[in-house]
């Protein structure tokens, strides 16, 4: 699979990173000859397998309805870059 | 007076208890050889010495009492993906910056109970991606063994390379270690020490810095099996905070690492001979087949038909999980901010300054893998493959009880050897990651050195939260082999 470098700059936007035009260039190739290796998978005869959602058999437990947590605003914008009054401080996002 | 440096996990349990020297007195002497070698060898990236000194005063009290834990006054070092309370956490990546975290991961905090001592955080790959912990972004680690004649520098291995290098280079008495795709049992194997990666859920994953939830699991580097029987006890929980943790016993595992294996079936899978692997790395093996038949285990020949597939089906499941798990590092919550013109901005400009050119290319791959249109063809077909693979195990295993493999096709490799081709790197993996895409425990041995005279490890893979079984066999190959130390301290 051939990944142009529009793509690149696509995903890059969806992944929320800013990529230099250099940067884009060199992935273009990287992503291009990894994505090329993976579709050796299709060789697999998948038909009638289901995808593998765990690989424990468990159950997921279901704790008591209680609140376990809170409280702890100090604690949670302590490693903030900015916060102000227990908020996290965001560039202005509504006009 | 011995070096105290150089005993390993039980002789220094034994020593403590026997009063041989306090908790205070083996703290100092690794505090001295971190001072000593970690410029050289870069495998902290934060000693904690005052830290680790209040720790051991308070184990010696406890001691005194006769209130020991089971760790008690034991120096550990503690891989940077661990979150530890109040002493700072990065994963090596810049992302984090300064972060230091309100809380303790489950891990570690049992690791505190049982009174064991953090000696400070050690490197590894950034996010633990990658296999020669080039990619940190603290720089990287060196591995204390070089080649025969030779002082070129040496990759530890990766992701948990500073755990290993640590290990080899007595810079702790064990460490922690996380295990995603190999990042525990391939820095093993190529320092010549003992990687365990337990069975999925053995070991809480809470507040562990997430790379690939689904394959994560945590496990020691340990310079003995006995040791890594001491640390898998202590570290193995069921912990409500993370849902995958598994409500099981934890055994005594070292009080059974005597019982051998004799009558035990060992399989020897016909689809890891590859091409590429090294002469030594197939003697070995073969090496390792005898050792354990002398003992009195049976061999048989089996089949794991989809082994091959295993990697490139993890190069597809690893990034998409880390893609989505790295997107809470956004400039706004904890690390690093780089300010835009507007919030977009702000992320964007955040994580081009915070992540490294390898955890970009991953989160980009997992990011198109899992874009509208392409889910059902990458994603969705890998982890149908994945069933496949856990399936070949599970047939597998009504045949044999645990399974023979060398850990890696090759010793360790030089610096900037394979960093230029990401696929390159990604076949370090080539033997371990099936373990993980199976949910296995699997354990590495060192077996023996390279004609250079740089260690190779042999890897056990065992049935589910068979850890016990592992750990015998594992002791069992220790027995034959021998242990291999660093023949020289040239980093002091």
């Amino acid at each position: 699979m051939h990944v142009d470098e529009a793509t690149v700059r696509r995903i890059a936007r969806l992944a929320r990173i800013k990529i230099t035009d250099e940067e884009a260039k060199d992935l273009e190739g990287e992503l291009s000859s990894i994505l090329d290796w993976v579709e050796q998978l299709g060789e697999v005869d998948t038909e009638n397998v289901e995808p593998m959602t765990r690989v424990v058999p468990i159950s997921l437990k279901q704790r008591d309805d209680v609140v376990t947590d809170g409280q702890k605003a100090a604690d949670v914008v302590a490693n903030a870059p900015m916060s102000e009054d227990d908020f996290f401080v965001v560039p202005k996002v509504v006009e | 007076m011995t070096d105290l440096t150089k005993l390993t996990l039980s002789e220094a349990r034994d020593g403590l208890a026997n009063k041989d020297f306090s908790a205070t007195e083996l703290t100092k002497a690794l505090l001295k050889a971190i001072e000593a070698g970690n410029e050289d060898l870069n495998c902290y990236v934060l000693p904690t010495p005052d830290h680790a000194l209040a720790q051991a005063k308070a184990s010696d009290k406890r001691i005194k009492k006769g209130d020991a834990g089971e760790l008690e006054g034991l120096p550990l070092g503690i891989k940077d993906l661990f979150c530890t309370e109040g002493v700072r956490t990065t994963a090596c990546s810049n992302i984090l910056d300064d972060f230091k975290p309100r809380y303790e991961s489950t891990v570690t905090a049992n690791l505190w109970d049982a009174g064991a001592v953090m000696l400070g955080k050690l490197n590894n790959d950034e996010f633990a991606m990658g296999s020669s912990n080039e990619t940190s972004a603290f720089g990287p680690v060196v591995n204390p063994w070089r080649r025969e004649g030779s002082t070129d520098k040496l990759v530890p291995g990766g992701s948990s390379g500073g755990s290993s290098a640590a290990v080899a280079a007595d810079l702790c008495l064990a460490a922690t270690a996380t295990d995603t795709g190999g990042s525990i049992r391939q820095p093993a194997a190529l320092t010549g020490t003992v990687g365990m990666k337990p069975t999925y859920g053995r070991c809480s994953r809470w507040g562990t810095v997430a790379f690939a939830s689904s394959l994560d699991q945590a496990g020691p580097i340990t310079k003995t099996v006995r040791d890594a029987a001491l640390m898998l006890k202590v570290m193995a929980s069921h912990d409500p905070k993370d849902s995958t943790s598994v409500d099981a016993d934890v055994p005594d595992y070292e009080a059974t690492l005597k019982d051998g294996v004799k009558g035990l079936r060992v399989g020897v899978p016909k689809e890891y001979r590859i091409d590429g692997m090294s002469k030594e790395a197939s003697a070995l093996w073969e090496q390792g087949i005898a050792w354990l038949k002398d003992a009195g285990a049976t061999i048989h020949d089996i089949s794991l038909p989809h082994t091959k597939y295993a990697l490139p089906a993890y190069y597809i499941i690893a990034p998409a999980e880390a893609s989505s798990n790295l997107a809470r590092y956004d400039g706004v919550r904890y690390g690093m901010r780089k300010p835009g013109k507007d919030l977009i901005d702000t992320y964007e400009e955040t994580r081009e300054a915070g992540f490294g050119a390898e955890v970009k290319r991953r989160v980009l791959i997992g990011t198109y893998v899992l874009s509208a249109g392409y889910y059902d063809a990458y994603y969705l077909k890998a982890q149908k493959v994945r069933t496949l693979i856990k399936g070949d195990f599970d047939t597998a295993w009504d045949k044999v009880d645990v399974v023979l493999t060398p850990t890696t096709p090759s010793p360790a490799f030089a610096f900037g050897e394979k960093s230029g081709d990401p696929l390159q790197m990604y076949l370090e993996d080539i033997f371990t990651v099936t373990v993980n895409m199976a949910g296995l425990p699997g354990i590495s041995v060192p077996a023996g050195l390279s004609g250079q005279g740089t260690p190779l490890g042999l890897q056990l893979i065992g049935k589910p939260f068979d850890e016990a079984t592992l750990l015998r066999a594992g002791q069992t190959i220790e027995d034959a082999a021998g242990r291999f130390s660093v023949p020289k301290r040239w980093w002091v």
